[in-house]
């Protein structure tokens, strides 16, 4: 294979990777927002390497534009950049490092167990996961799964908005206060 | 690029989450570690759709990532809501249903 070829995805999968570690070591909460930013680009052009460019610009659009934007507004927003970062659970984190490296071993395990091995992947065709081709099995074969989709934003909306109304004591929802009843007397 | 490059970064990218989640306090981390997971199991599912030059992996990161959006959204209002009720978000705070 051509060495500049995989000088690319030597720095992209290394890209990823520290991008991941650097998200789960940083004290910083808004830092790790950052590294996970990184971390959505360089998988979006790993998608773009796969011939998937539609599912690559909706990575970035939407995973690393909107969502990002959400995490950022609600991190400040709640001022929950440094939190502790000490086990209160002594013996916690070589348990939870161990228990990820039994983890990765078992997959390494099942990946080398296989009983057929994996070529290398063929040659994309320039039309395979186009827009258009996209679009068409979208509005084909995924219709239900699109609509329903659409009801899981809807239904996401207005539980998004619901839960973060603010109904203190001081605003009284018009309408649920009793109407005044007349002193006898 | 041979298959093996794109599972073992993916596997790697899950490992690390799956760490985040185990080991963080702050459950914005901890949800953005799960994010990382997503993610991970995105480029399984796109990577096994250019090695079988079927688009239905595709198509599924397309409705994996409308969940995940959604979930984001619920996920950080509840925890606004749960910020205003108890003026922290910290993880081991959140033990009222303990008996």
């Amino acid at each position: 294979m051509d060495i500049g070829v995989l000088l690319v995805y030597g720095i992209l999968g290394l890209t990823v990777i520290v991008s991941a570690v650097g998200l789960i070591v940083s004290r910083n909460a808004l830092y790790s927002a950052l590294f996970l930013v990184v971390n959505f680009v360089a998988v979006g052009l790993l998608y773009l390497a796969l011939g998937a460019p539609f599912i690559a610009f909706a990575q970035v659009t939407v995973y690393a534009g909107s969502i990002m934007v959400l995490f950022i507004f609600v991190i400040m927003l709640l001022g929950a950049e440094n939190l502790m970062l000490d086990e209160p659970l002594r013996g916690q984190r070589a348990l939870g490092i161990l228990l990820v490296v039994i983890f990765l071993a078992e997959i390494v395990l099942y990946y080398l167990l296989r009983t057929t091995p994996l070529q290398a992947i063929p040659a994309i065709p320039q039309t395979f996961a186009s827009p258009a081709e996209i679009g068409m099995l979208l509005f084909n074969r995924y219709l239900l799964p699109f609509e329903v989709t659409a009801f899981i934003l809807l239904a996401a909306t207005v539980g998004a908005i619901l839960l973060s109304k603010h109904e203190g004591p001081t605003r009284p929802k018009p309408g649920i206060q009793k109407p005044e009843t007349p002193v006898e007397g | 690029m041979p298959m093996s490059y794109y599972l073992i970064l993916s596997a790697a990218m899950f490992a690390i989450g799956v760490l985040g989640v185990i080991l963080r306090r702050n459950p914005l981390v901890v949800f953005m570690s799960l994010e990382l997971m997503f993610n991970a199991a995105n480029l399984v599912f796109v990577a096994f759709s250019a090695y079988h030059q079927i688009l239905d992996g595709d198509l599924f990161v397309f409705f994996v990532m409308t969940t995940a959006a959604a979930e984001v959204a619920v996920g950080l209002a509840l925890m606004v809501a749960i910020f205003r009720a108890k003026r922290t978000i910290d993880l081991d705070e959140m033990s009222m249903l303990k008996g």
